[in-house]
């Protein structure tokens, strides 16, 4: 048996290797946001797909460590890779924070979405005023190239590092899929009773997985800053990274481990060609992905990956 | 009588103004099949939520193993031993039959190669080996209600209460299922069983309560309660017991 984890390394690999052959600007700037997407994406798609539980504001994490990277540095002087780290595990605090309050309330379905939407606003308008995040005129990271202060010299290191970053998420949600936690997740997206007579802690599997998805969103989040060195709350907290985290989970398939890397790049790929398209009329990227979420909805629920599966019927019966 | 596994003491259960457990007591020996029976409404499904730790009672105590267990959650239960199945089937829809067992399994194996293998081996016991890559959702009633057994034997329980896991089925699957249930006797698990197929409890249970209205009304062997005429009149109606004795009153 080939490791599960192949897959995965192969795509790695051959995405690893694409800058050689891709030099354009334009190119590895799409590449490196798609993936950026995909990150956070991942993030969303660890808790909301593999655990059923749907968040509206992932923003506040991919937000967090944004700011956080940004905050250490310039306001404090802290090096870069550790402000990096730190914006991460922040996420991952919050996510613990977000969990405690939310799940052992007893919140799920359209309850936790709207108060995790509402936990993205809260910050959004904390940070657009807090004299600390730079309020309303945001927060600006000087340039400085290098390797001390994680800023890339080419668009083909920064492609690199975030698909690193990518690679680890990926790697950690296949090996999660084939481990206790992750059938124990899976149980409770599919049935929080059944689990819990079957002697899962529920509220404590919800609260590894809330952990471990907001730490993924946030290093998307320091990703962000550290590569476009300029945020404002509408940017970091905005709702159009909550949308655009769990559109790349569910168009490219839900609860898979390719379906946010998939999404990512389709969605990225409409949303340049709306950009070409319409020009810059505002909105339109937002009525584009309207209406990619509705078709998947109704004609592919499991996305792209499912839409691939359902072509290859014997695959899907061996499980 | 054997040393008691598991009782429920004195259980009140109140939903706003109605008393749907009243002060009911079940004692459960070890190493025996307990039944559980009662008119629709009678309360049965309650009083076995309090056991297993999906309904608190409002008074009363369970104990379990000679501690209580009361306050204790679900899940903790489970991992002291006790599991349940459903009435109404809650399978894990979108994951295959092999699947939904493991995440039973996984309460004793934590690694997921021994728990896809204590999978296939309770699957073995229950019947369900052939449709182990099967998805849930594709199972008829009596697979689905085979599969509600095989999760929580896969737990490797020391109790375990199954709540009319012959209801639903024809008569040829219920025979089929009878056996079953008495190897997990026999195999050391005592069983707590609502069931409204007479027959079964009948053919399964060494004793049996009878609940109704939320209260015990009788208890005793197959043959005595059945024999009961607080348990006919519950069931049949006021006056039916003497009717069935004769008519004497008619």
């Amino acid at each position: 048996m080939t490791s599960r984890f192949t897959p995965v390394l192969v795509v790695l690999a051959a995405l690893a290797l694409l800058p050689l052959f891709v030099t354009s600007n334009v190119a590895l700037n799409f590449l490196k946001v798609a993936l950026m997407l995909a990150l956070a994406g991942t993030g969303w798609n660890l808790l909301g797909g593999y655990g059923g539980q749907f968040s509206f504001g992932h923003a506040v994490f991919f937000g967090t460590g944004a700011y956080a990277a940004a905050v250490l540095q310039v306001r404090f002087g802290i090096n870069a890779w550790a402000a990096f780290a730190a914006g991460t595990a922040l996420g991952g605090a919050l996510g613990l924070a977000i969990g405690w309050l939310t799940f052992r309330a007893g919140l799920r379905g359209s309850y936790f979405a709207l108060v995790t939407l509402a936990f993205a606003e809260v910050a959004r308008i904390i940070a657009s005023v807090w004299p600390l995040t730079g309020a309303g005129s945001g927060i600006l990271i000087p340039l400085k190239v290098g390797f001390a202060t994680l800023q890339f010299a080419s668009r083909a290191e920064g492609y690199w590092f975030v698909l690193a970053l990518l690679g680890l998420a990926m790697l950690l949600v296949r090996a999660i899929e084939g481990r206790r936690f992750g059938a124990q997740l899976v149980a409770v997206r599919e049935n929080e009773d059944a689990a819990k007579a079957l002697g899962v802690d529920v509220l404590a599997v919800k609260l590894r997985a809330i952990t471990l998805s907001g730490a993924i969103t946030a290093s998307a989040g320091a990703f962000y800053a550290q590569t476009f060195l300029y945020l404002d709350a509408g940017i970091a907290y905005g709702p159009w990274i909550s949308v655009e985290a769990l559109l790349t989970a569910i168009v490219g398939g839900i609860g898979t481990v390719w379906g946010p890397l998939i999404g990512a790049l389709v969605l990225q790929a409409l949303s340049e060609l709306g950009k070409h398209l319409g020009g810059d009329a505002p909105g339109l990227g937002l009525v584009l992905f309207g209406a990619v979420l509705i078709l998947v909805v109704r004609f592919a629920p499991h996305g792209i990956v499912g839409l691939a599966r359902s072509l290859r019927p014997r695959r899907l019966a061996r499980g | 009588m054997a040393r008691l596994l598991a009782s429920a003491e004195h259980v009140t259960v109140r939903f706003g103004g109605l008393v749907a457990v009243n002060d009911a007591s079940v004692p459960v020996p070890e190493g025996r099949i307990v039944g559980l029976i009662g008119p629709n409404g009678a309360g049965k499904t309650t009083l076995f939520a309090t056991i297993a730790g999906f309904q608190r009672p409002n008074a009363g105590r369970i104990l379990f193993g000679g501690e209580d267990i009361t306050r204790l959650a679900p899940h903790r239960r489970a991992a002291l031993g006790i599991a349940r199945t459903f009435q109404i089937v809650q399978p894990f829809a979108g994951l295959t039959v092999r699947e939904n067992i493991a995440v039973g399994a996984h309460l004793r194996h934590a690694g997921r190669a021994e728990a896809l293998a204590a999978a296939e081996a309770v699957a073995d016991r229950v019947g369900l080996a052939p449709l182990l890559n099967l998805p849930a959702a594709a199972l008829t009633v009596a697979g689905r209600k085979r599969l509600e057994l095989a999760r929580a034997l896969a737990t490797e329980p020391r109790l375990l209460l199954l709540d009319e896991v012959l209801a639903g089925l024809n008569p040829s699957e219920v025979r089929d299922m009878i056996p079953v249930i008495r190897a997990i006797r026999d195999g050391g698990v005592t069983v707590l069983m609502i069931e409204h197929v007479m027959q079964a409890v009948m053919a399964l249970a060494e004793e049996i309560h009878v609940l109704a209205e939320g209260r015990i009304i009788a208890r005793g062997t197959p043959e005595a309660v059945a024999r009961d005429p607080a348990v006919i009149e519950a069931y049949l109606g006021h006056g039916a017991a003497a009717h069935a004795a004769g008519g004497q009153h008619a």
